[in-house]
Order: structure tokens, then C-alpha cells, then sequence
């Protein structure tokens, strides 16, 4: 509430920041615009950003900060026995206090030195916005001043606006790399730490997955075992099977679209099949889970087959159901890139259609077409809802598509979601698998959009 | 030699001729191929949606008890008493469970008792007290009052509970049973439409849930999310399709955009959940660490639909300004960006529908929280509505299968509108150079 | 080898070339309401064009055009870029069919099968009209696939060593077997653009075909290069007819014995090769041999 009431004001203080801006440059020449190096809305421009720009930055990094530092100085002040406690507990502690500021319920009972705590911390955040109010406010009519007064005709307004958002067009388009980094970093250290508990060949090689840590020693059945290859299975079957559905079906829809379909035909077909492009995945997965496992299962059940409620089958078929326009659009992208030459040679030949397609404008296309049938695959990893709703969480080493198998993402989700203690290795290990997750997936990308390019190249 | 060929070419004529059945057979088939493949996504788009509408269609109505209620002073308070305080802590469950005894007074064990009371939500006795708190004059009354039924006895009334299952298995047992057809027999139990689903937050109790929380949670989340990547897509793409030197930095930047396009979206929960919260320390749940997160999952769509969009600008709009002294920054302010923003917007919105429907890094920064409560703002806790969804799907009751469904048919219109609007954006400032 | 009778006979009133007189061509013309002046009939004519006009949608691309082929020639059709030459080389194997708002009326016969009509299978057309296009078009497999991609789909050969022979035949016609006898497992796309259009034309001649179509074959290719092609065209002729269109004059005074001049999707003047050249009779024609415009 009071973050936004601040950047209000400071928008308003902007504006004025503007308009005094700009008068003061028409008044320093008296109206004479032509005297002036730039445009008087350039040293209005020049202006606002001086009184924005750094109290907006102040403001960005006192709220990225503000939560550490404020615990930070909580917990200087807690007792001793608590600072000492051990860093998960420590935090348990905290949430505690944090929870009772905001007067929500806590998990043990509330004492002396928590209800102390927790008026010490609301106290500090009530300092701490006060201030920042203050100190940013003040932060902005200094430098709105201080472009002001700095105005004179011969000052270069226009190229310091300029080199301002020259600035921020670089930076934002550096964001993509930051990101990166980002993601990089937070799951690489992480999976480092993970990986000084657990050998990297366990992970790697061992065939079995039972990430259940024992909290208490006496506590039985939770070994902890961390062998990653049944969710690297269960994510290859149930790709595998996405790809049986999405191959074929996506690929021969892009063909009868790009080369048989009629106008109207395809008007009307082609915006129906994109659609399933744009259902977002919690649908599928609530599909799959709904009605398509169930019916796979009454299927098997009636042909005498025992087919698990959570089958690989299922979530591997909506999976591929889903991946279908991602499939046939990238086809139909090859597909359109071929020459009309190649058509014609063939054509001239005396060939029909289908031998056209399959023998010419296929082989032809290949290299597109396995550039986006591996980004479909990278898709098909990286897939989350539908197999968390569809897929089980049972780590079977199976081939058998018609038992529950479970997947990386299944995993991730599962040890991230609901209670955690951030050092143990249980949810250490979803940053290791997503380290396995993302490098898969970016190597895949990396070769797929390389074939993709290259072969674009060969027709251009 | 000519003779030679003219019989060659007879040859090859009777040849082709007498391959040629063969071949239309083939080509008949693979043209069936095709066209059966096109029917069969077409044939999984309706199956889709029928599955969901017919699962969720029941969820717009919600089945309704009529109780004759005695607002009894002595169970909530004397007369006249007007003080919110006190009115707001009577006893009004009481108030429930004394009309149903009333209304069949034959049932006397206290088991039976409790499974007469279940007939009607827990949310009847919060609607009374709104009531009183709105009207004290209604104390010492008796008012007919429509309430919401229990799920269960919503779920028998719409037919999705199956009689033939035995009583054991069965969530409405036969005494239940009993009293519900006498209370159609008195013309107690209606359907009505569900506003609840449209004004409520979130609740155990299905017939008391709504999806109004996660509404504004999502709208909240949508804008952080496109006040963060529609000005950094924007000026993203204009530098590097206007200004960008052709380097290895800029060609490092491309690649890495495209390959964000297609790194999976959990990831980027990962992303968010090791940065925002717990490096800079944010809350969890809130709409501002899922807008984040979003913003640079959308950002690469944003980028790349940006930079088509001025590229389809041609070069002598550039020249022209250019030309007549402007400088570079005013030639991009002036005249590209205006002509691109169409297909810009068009990007964005499409990126915004992708960010609506996400569902897994928000799971990674903890929205699927069970929260109650309407967020006012995007520092306020919130679920958003493809989590909504989730959480539904994976609650046990029948009732919140439908309200899935229901959920699903909110989202999908949404994103479907959302959709239309770009269609529409680009057709109608869609402009052939 | 030129006399070769005609078994199936010639529908079109034979028209003697020397015998032509302008009341003749006056004739014709108004026959046929076409405007075409010279020789449009010949003896032994492979293919008879008759009021042949073609539609692209709404707009109309050639304009009623008669003009017979003669067996075992070369004719080749020249005219300003946009006169419709292109189009109308299209209309004798069917290859507009290919575009969907194009639409052909009049009466083309090939060995007086009329190729238009409704029960006619464009396949084996298409397999006795060869067609050679202005880029090489070479597909992207092995040189051997590339001749084998026909008798292959018309399952000519018996086995595997017939079909070796059609391949080397083939070659062979088209003056490239020995430069890539050794080589038949590469890409065709890597051989030189002179050395693809060759294969473009071997592969063609793969299936025997009686009329081969060529659209400006030279266009992408250098001098040398053209050279060879049009040394192999006229080795051709003695076997097959060729229908050439060509941007290059000097090129269809080289290789063609009929030449026709081709206007605004009008067909002006059509004759010897010789004559045109030398002597042209329409205005239009002597304007554009002689560089008035083109």
C-alpha cells in the first residue's frame, strides 16, 4: 500500500519535474525555441528523469533489501539460545515472527520473547517505510533540482535524453542474458551443494528414487536414496509417447494442410487445430486425469489388461495431444520453405502428390523437420502440469506404458511444493534435477534452432 | 535411333498406364492419411471441450434449501440489540440446527442429528448472521431463507450421484435420502444460479468456494508481469533490431533469446523462487513474485513478436526521417514505433494469454497457498486461476470436479477473448507495404 | 528422319509453309481470330494449340493462341519479359494446374489426344512431355536418385540393373556421364549450375518422354555452360521435340528451327527461325529483334 502511494507520488513529482524543466529552458531564452540547443521538452524530459531515475533505483533496492536487513537485526536482538539454533529451525522461527506481525496464526505457542520479536519487527518495518518515503522524496526534488538550476541554452538535453534511453534499451535487452546467468547460478549452486552430499554418480546411476529423508534418526521407511535413472525413464516413456502422438498426426496435418487442403478448409481448420496451442497446460493435465486415464483404464480393464489410474500412457498421449500444433506449425513452416522448383521438377516429371511429398518435398524438409520435432521433445521434457496431475509419483524403472511411471518435472514439483527445509538434501535435489532439466533442454534447443537455421539458409 | 525411342517411349507409356491404378490407390490413401490426421486433432479439440463443458456446466447452478428460520432473540440476541460486536459472535449454526429439528422432528439420536445438519452448507449460518448484521430488525422474525445445500446433497439433486452404488459406498445415505424427498415434496429444494462461484475466494466447502480471489489474483499477477515485459520487450527489441551493432554480444543476445523462448517454463519458478525469494528475501504467494517470474518467462515472446513487427517496417519510412534531420532516437519515437505498435501489442497480448494460463513456476514460488481471503493488491497473498484450478482438481469432492470445469470454461474464455483481440488488432491495422 | 509419317494423322488443315501467302495468313487470321502472322501450321505437327486462353483469376494471361509443334524440332518462343511465353510453355504438360487460380480454355492435342480434357491423366502427359525449368532444379539426393526419381515412380525399370542402364543412358544423352560417372552417389545439388541443368534434362529424358519443355533453361547459367546446353539441344532435336523459351535472341536463332514471337500474352508472329530473324513481318516482331524494345 505504501509502496504504491510512493511511486504515485513520485510519478506526480515527475511530471512537475517536466514542466518546470521546460520552462525554465523557454524562460532562459525567452521563448526564442531556436536559441536553444534542443527542444524545450528535452530539458523537461532531462529533468524528470533526474527526479525519478534515482529515487526510483533507492526505492527498488531498499525493497529488495529491506526484508534481510529488517531479520537481520530481529535476530540480533533474539535471545542467544534461539541465534544459535540451527539455520532451518532458525527459520521456522522466523516465519513464526513474521506471521505473527501480520497477525496470522503460528505454528507453536506464542511466548514473551516472540510477541517481543514480532512487535520489534513490525516496528522496524514501520521505520523502514517512513524512511524510505522520506528518503526517496527527498532523494527526488534534489536532482529535479539539480537538473533545473544545471539548465542553460547550450546544454545538450537531447543527446543526454538520448543516451538515457539508449541505456535502457541496452540494459533491457541485456536481461535476456541475465536471466540466463540467473538461472544458471540459482540452480547451479544449489545442485553443487546437493551434489557434496550426494556423489554425483548415485545421482546419475542409481536406479533407485526415494527422496524421503529420514528428519529424526529413529524415524524408519524414509531412506533417502537418491538414483535419478527411473525419472529419466519415466520422462523418456512418456516423451516417447507424446512424440507417437504429436509426430505423426502433427506432421500429416501440416502436409494435408500445406498441400492438399483448400482455402476454405484450411481457414477453418487450421485456427481450430492452433487452439489446442493456446489451452494452457492445467487443462490438459485435469483432462488427462479426468477423462483420459480413467477411459484408458475401463479400456484395459475390458481387454483383460491391468492399466495403473496414474499409466504413462495417458499423461504421454495429452502430452502429445498438446504438442500436435506445436508440431504441425513448425512443419508447415519446412514444409512452405521448400521451392516451388523442387514441386515443379517433380511435378514435371509426371509424379503425383503423394509421391511428390514423399519422396521429394519430405526428404526436403527433413532437417527442418527434425529441428522441430526436437524442440517439440524439449517441450515434451520440460512438460510440468501434465504429469504432475496425470503422471504418478511412484519411481518405477518400467517400460510398460500402461504402469505409473514419474518424471523430472514431477519431482521438482513435488519436493519444492509445501513445507521445506532449504538445506536438506530432499530439496536440494529438485535444483539437481533441475540442472539435468535445463542442460537437456538447452542442448536440445541449442541443436535444434542450429538445424532449423541452417537449413533456412539452404533455401534463402 | 528414332525408332528406337519411339518404342522406348511406347513402352514406358504402357508402363505408366499400367502402373498407374496402383499409384491414385496410393494416393488416395495418403491423401486419407492426411485428412484423417486433421480430423482426429479436430476430434481431440471437441472432445476436450465437450469433456470439460459437460463436466462443468452443472457448476453455474447451485442447489438451494428453503428454511422457515426463527431468528430466536434468545439464540442470537434480545431485540433491538444493534452493537455488531455482540451480533456478529450469536450463536447462529444454532439457529440452523433448531429450524432442521424443527422441520423433522422425528429424528432423535444424535448421529442421525448430525447427518440431518449436514444437509445444509456450514455457509447458512454465515449468511444469517450477514443478514441480522445488515437487518437487526429480522431478531424475533421468522423469515423464509433460501441456503445453500451441502455439496453432497448438491451433487445428488444434479444427478451425479449414482442410487445403485450400495449405501456404504455412497456420500448420501438413505436416510438423507428420505428427508431430501421430503423437502422437494414441500418444494424446499431449487436450483438456483451461482453467484457464490463469481463472489467468493476460495473454500473447503465447494458449495461456499469462488473463483473471485484467483480472478484478481491473476489480474494482479498479469500486471506486474506487462508492466515489467512490455517495456523491456519493447526496448529490448528495438535495440536490437535498430540500433544493435551486428557483434558477438548482440549475437550472443539473440541466441539466448531464442533459447529462452523454449527453456521450460518450471524452470524459470526455479529461477524465481532462489532469486526473489530467497535471495532478495520477497514474500511467497503474492501476485509481484509471479508477475516477475512471468515477466521474464514472456519476455523472449514479447522480443521476438516485437522485433517482426519492425522489421515488417520498411526502410524508407527510416530514410525519410533520416533525411529530413531527424535524429535516430526520433526517427524510432516518431515514425517506427508508431507503425509497429500494432503487431507489438499483438505480440504482448499473446504473451500475456501464455502467462494467464501458466500454472508450474508459480507452484515453485509458493501460490498454492490455500488462501480464503480476496487479495486487495499485488503485495497481498493470492492464488491465480490455473492454480485454482489446480488445487481443485486434486481436492477429493465430486462438487469440485464441476467447479474445475467451471474454472477451466472462466480461463479458457479469458484466454480466448484475449485472443480474438489480437486476431483482431492485427487484422484491422494489419498494413501491406 | 524428318519425313517420319504421322500414323494417327494431323486434325488441323496442313497448312504448306512455302505455300503460305499473306491471303493465306490473312485467312488463318480470321479463322482463328487471333492476329497471328506467319506459318502457324505444319506438317507433321507433334502438338496443336487452337484458341488456347489462359486466366489468372480475373486476369487474362494469353489471348487466344494457335500455333502447331512440329515433330522432332526445335521451336522456340521469344518476347519481351511478361508476354506470357512462360505461361503458355505451361499449358502443354499441364504445369498451371499446379497453380490453383489459373484457368486454361481453348484446345491443346498432343498426338490428337486433346491433353485438357476431363478424362485425361496428367501423369503419363507429364511423363511424354518432359519439362526443364529456368533454375536447375536438381532434387536434394544423390545424382543416380535424381535420374532414378522418374523411372522410379512409373516403375519402368525390371530391376535393378535396367534401371543402372536407364541412368547411364540418360547421362549419357545429356553429355554428363562422364564427368559424374564416378561421383553418382553425391548430391546433385553439389555438381555446378551447367552440370545440374544437364542433369535436370538427363533426368527428364530418364522417362523417355516425346516432347521436352524448356523454360529459359539457360537464364542462371554462364556462357560456357549455355554453350553446352545448347550443343545438347541440338543433339536432342534428332529424337525428341523441344519447345524452348528463351530471353535470348541470338539463343532461339541458334537452337530453334520455328521461332514464335510472343506480345502482351499475344502470339504475333510465328515462322522459320531464318525468317524471322532476317525478315520479320509484323511491326512488333522487327522492333523487338531489333532492340527497339525487350
Amino acid at each position: 500500500m505504501h509502496s504504491s502511494t510512493l511511486i504515485i507520488v513520485l510519478l506526480g513529482f515527475m511530471t512537475l519535474a517536466y514542466y518546470m524543466g521546460r520552462k525554465r529552458s523557454l524562460n532562459l531564452v525567452s521563448g526564442r525555441v531556436r536559441d536553444l540547443h534542443s527542444l524545450p521538452s528535452y530539458y523537461g524530459i532531462h529533468t524528470a528523469l533526474w527526479c525519478g531515475v534515482p529515487a526510483l533505483i533507492l526505492f527498488v533496492l531498499w525493497i529488495s533489501f529491506e526484508g534481510a536487513v529488517v531479520t537481520g537485526m530481529v535476530v540480533d536482538n533474539l535471545p542467544q539460545e534461539i541465534q544459535e539454533l540451527p539455520p532451518e529451525r532458525l527459520n521456522l522461527v522466523l516465519n513464526d515472527i513474521r506471521n505473527l506481525a501480520q497477525g496470522d496464526i503460528v505454528s507453536q505457542a506464542v511466548d514473551e520473547t516472540m510477541q517481543g520479536a514480532a512487535d520489534h519487527y513490525s516496528s522496524l518495518l514501520r521505520i523502514s517505510d517512513m524512511a524510505l518515503f522520506v528518503v526517496a522524496l527527498s532523494v527526488a526534488i534534489l536532482g529535479g533540482l539539480f537538473a533545473q538550476r544545471s539548465i542553460n541554452r547550450h546544454q545538450r538535453a537531447r543527446n543526454r535524453v538520448e543516451k538515457a534511453i539508449n541505456f535502457f534499451l541496452v540494459s533491457s535487452s541485456s536481461l535476456a542474458i541475465f536471466t540466463t546467468i540467473g538461472i544458471v547460478l540459482s540452480v547451479l549452486f544449489e545442485s553443487i551443494r546437493f551434489f557434496q552430499q550426494i556423489p554425483v554418480t548415485e545421482f546419475i546411476f542409481g536406479l533407485e528414487w526415494s527422496p524421503q529423508t529420514a528428519i529424526r534418526a529413529d524415524q524408519v521407511g524414509s531412506s533417502g536414496v537418491f538414483g535419478a535413472i527411473p525419472l529419466f525413464a519415466g520422462t523418456f516413456l512418456i516423451t516417447l509417447i507424446a512424440m507417437f502422438v504429436a509426430v505423426p498426426i502433427g506432421l500429416m496435418s501440416a502436409i494435408y494442410m500445406a498441400e492438399y487442403a483448400g482455402k476454405r478448409f484450411r481457414a477453418l481448420a487450421k485456427p481450430v487445430l492452433e487452439v489446442l496451442a493456446g489451452i494452457p497446460t492445467v487443462v490438459y493435465g485435469f483432462f488427462a486425469a479426468l477423462t483420459v486415464a480413467p477411459f484408458f483404464r475401463d479400456m484395459g480393464t475390458s481387454l483383460g489388461l491391468s492399466v495403473s489410474s496414474e499409466s504413462a500412457l495417458a499423461a504421454g498421449v495429452v502430452m502429445g495431444i498438446m504438442i500436435i500444433p506445436f508440431v504441425s506449425s513448425l512443419s508447415d513452416d519446412v514444409i512452405n520453405a521448400v521451392p516451388q522448383a523442387m514441386r515443379d521438377g517433380s511435378y514435371g516429371l509426371g509424379a503425383t502428390r503423394s509421391e511428390t511429398i514423399r519422396q521429394v518435398i519430405i526428404p526436403a524438409a527433413l532437417p527442418g523437420i527434425v529441428g522441430g520435432v526436437l524442440l517439440a521433445v524439449s517441450r515434451a521434457i520440460g512438460e510440468t502440469m501434465i504429469v504432475v496431475m496425470a503422471a504418478g509419483l511412484s519411481a518405477n524403472l518400467t517400460a510398460n506404458p500402461l504402469e505409473a511411471v514419474t518424471t523430472v518435472t514431477v519431482q521438482i514439483v513435488t519436493l519444492l511444493v509445501g513445507d521445506q527445509e532449504f538445506d536438506s538434501a530432499k530439496t536440494l535435489a529438485a535444483f539437481a534435477l533441475a540442472l539435468v532439466l535445463f542442460t537437456i533442454t538447452l542442448a536440445l534447443n541449442m541443436i535444434a534452432l542450429h538445424i532449423v537455421r541452417k537449413y533456412r539458409e539452404q533455401y534463402e | 535411333m528414332n525408332n528406337n525411342l519411339q518404342q522406348q517411349h511406347d513402352r514406358t507409356m504402357v508402363r505408366v498406364q499400367q502402373g498407374l491404378v496402383r499409384r491414385y490407390r496410393q494416393e488416395k490413401r495418403f491423401q486419407r492419411i492426411g485428412l484423417g490426421a486433421i480430423v482426429l486433432g479436430l476430434v481431440f479439440v471437441s472432445f476436450l471441450f465437450i469433456s470439460i463443458i459437460a463436466n462443468g456446466y452443472t457448476a453455474f447452478q447451485q442447489t438451494y434449501v428453503k428454511l422457515d428460520i426463527n431468528f430466536d432473540p434468545e439464540l442470537i440476541a434480545p431485540v433491538g440489540e444493534t452493537d455488531p460486536e455482540v451480533l456478529s459472535k450469536a450463536n447462529y449454526g444454532g439457529l440452523v440446527k433448531k429450524t432442521m429439528r424443527e422441520m423433522f422432528p422425528d429424528v432423535s439420536s444424535r448421529r442421525e442429528k448430525k447427518v440431518l445438519y449436514g444437509l445444509v452448507s456450514t455457509g447458512a449460518s454465515y449468511q444469517l448472521r450477514d443478514m441480522v448484521m445488515q437487518d437487526p430488525a429480522l431478531i424475533g422474525t421468522r423469515q423464509s431463507v433460501w441456503v445453500p445445500a451441502d455439496d453432497d446433497v448438491d451433487m445428488l439433486i444434479k444427478g451425479h450421484i449414482d442410487l445403485n452404488v450400495p449405501e456404504s459406498d455412497r456420500r448420501i445415505k438413505n436416510n438423507q435420502m428420505v428427508w431430501i424427498q421430503s423437502l422437494q415434496a414441500e418444494d424446499r429444494i431449487e436450483k438456483r444460479f451461482n453467484t457464490t462461484f463469481f463472489t467468493a475466494g476460495d473454500s473447503r466447502e465447494p458449495e461456499l468456494s469462488g473463483i473471485k480471489g484467483a480472478v484478481h489474483g491473476s489480474f494482479f499477477t498479469l500486471m506486474i508481469c506487462l508492466l515489467i515485459s512490455f517495456p523491456v520487450g519493447v526496448a529490448a527489441a528495438v535495440y536490437l533490431e535498430e540500433f544493435a551493432p551486428k557483434n558477438r554480444w548482440t549475437d550472443i543476445i539473440e541466441v539466448n533469446i531464442n533459447n529462452l523462448a523454449a527453456v521450460p517454463s518450471i524452470v524459470f519458478g526455479l529461477l524465481g523462487l532462489a532469486v526473489f525469494i530467497n535471495f532478495f528475501g520477497l514474500p511467497r504467494s503474492v501476485p509481484l513474485v509471479g508477475g516477475l517470474v512471468l515477466a521474464l518467462m514472456t519476455l523472449p515472446t514479447i522480443i521476438i513478436a516485437s522485433r517482426a513487427a519492425l522489421k515488417s517496417v520498411p526502410p524508407s519510412i527510416r530514410e525519410a526521417a533520416l533525411g529530413v534531420g531527424a535524429s535516430p532516437m526520433q526517427t524510432i519515437t516518431h515514425h517506427v514505433l508508431p507503425l509497429a505498435m500494432p503487431g507489438m501489442l499483438t505480440g504482448t497480448i499473446i504473451g500475456m494469454a501464455q502467462a494467464l494460463g501458466e500454472t508450474a513456476p508459480l507452484l515453485m514460488i509458493g501460490m498454492v497457498a490455500f488462501i480464503v481471503d480476496i487479495p486487495g493488491g499485488p503485495f497481498d497473498p493470492s492464488a491465480v486461476l490455473p492454480v485454482q484450478i489446480y488445487l481443485w482438481a486434486d481436492s477429493p469432492e465430486r462438487a469440485f470436479v464441476e467447479r474445475t470445469s467451471a474454472a477451466i470454461m472462466v480461463l479458457l474464455a479469458f484466454l480466448i477473448s484475449m485472443n480474438l483481440l489480437a486476431v483482431w488488432l492485427r487484422k484491422k491495422f494489419e498494413r501491406r507495404w | 528422319m524428318e519425313e517420319l509419317v504421322n500414323e494417327s494423322g494431323v486434325v488441323a488443315k496442313p497448312l504448306n509453309p512455302e505455300a503460305a501467302t499473306e491471303v493465306d495468313m490473312q485467312a488463318s487470321y480470321e479463322q482463328h481470330g487471333s492476329g497471328t502472322v506467319g506459318e502457324i501450321y505444319v506438317n507433321d505437327p507433334r502438338m496443336t494449340c487452337r484458341n488456347v486462353n489462359v486466366y489468372y483469376g480475373e486476369k487474362q494471361a494469353i489471348f487466344d493462341v494457335n500455333l502447331d509443334i512440329g515433330k522432332n524440332q526445335v521451336i522456340s518462343m521469344i518476347g519481351p519479359s511478361g508476354c506470357g511465353k512462360s505461361t503458355f510453355l505451361r499449358c502443354l504438360n499441364r504445369m498451371n494446374d499446379t497453380i490453383d487460380v489459373c484457368r486454361v480454355t481453348g484446345q491443346i492435342k498432343m498426338d490428337d489426344q486433346d491433353i485438357y480434357d476431363d478424362g485425361l491423366d496428367v501423369v503419363p502427359l507429364r511423363a511424354s512431355v518432359g519439362m526443364v525449368f529456368q533454375k536447375p532444379n536438381p532434387f536434394p539426393k544423390s545424382i543416380y536418385d535424381n535420374i532414378a526419381y522418374g523411372p522410379r515412380i512409373h516403375g519402368l525399370s525390371d530391376n535393378a540393373r535396367h534401371l543402372d542402364e536407364i541412368v547411364e543412358s540418360s547421362l549419357t544423352r545429356a553429355g554428363l556421364w562422364e564427368e559424374v560417372k564416378d561421383r553418382m552417389d553425391q548430391p546433385g545439388t553439389g555438381l555446378s549450375g551447367g552440370q545440374q541443368q544437364r542433369l535436370c534434362i538427363a533426368r527428364a529424358i530418364a522417362v523417355s518422354p516425346e516432347v521436352i519443355l524448356m523454360d529459359e533453361p539457360c537464364s542462371a547459367l554462364d556462357p560456357i555452360a549455355t554453350a553446352k546446353i545448347e550443343e545438347l539441344i541440338d543433339e536432342l532435336r534428332e529424337n525428341y521435340t523441344i519447345a524452348i523459351v528463351t530471353h535470348s535472341m541470338q539463343q532461339a536463332a541458334r537452337v530453334s528451327q520455328r521461332t514464335a514471337y510472343f506480345h502482351l500474352g499475344k502470339l504475333i508472329e510465328v515462322g522459320e527461325t531464318d525468317q524471322i530473324f532476317t525478315n520479320p513481318r509484323h511491326k512488333l516482331t522487327e522492333d523487338y529483334i531489333t532492340g527497339r524494345f525487350g
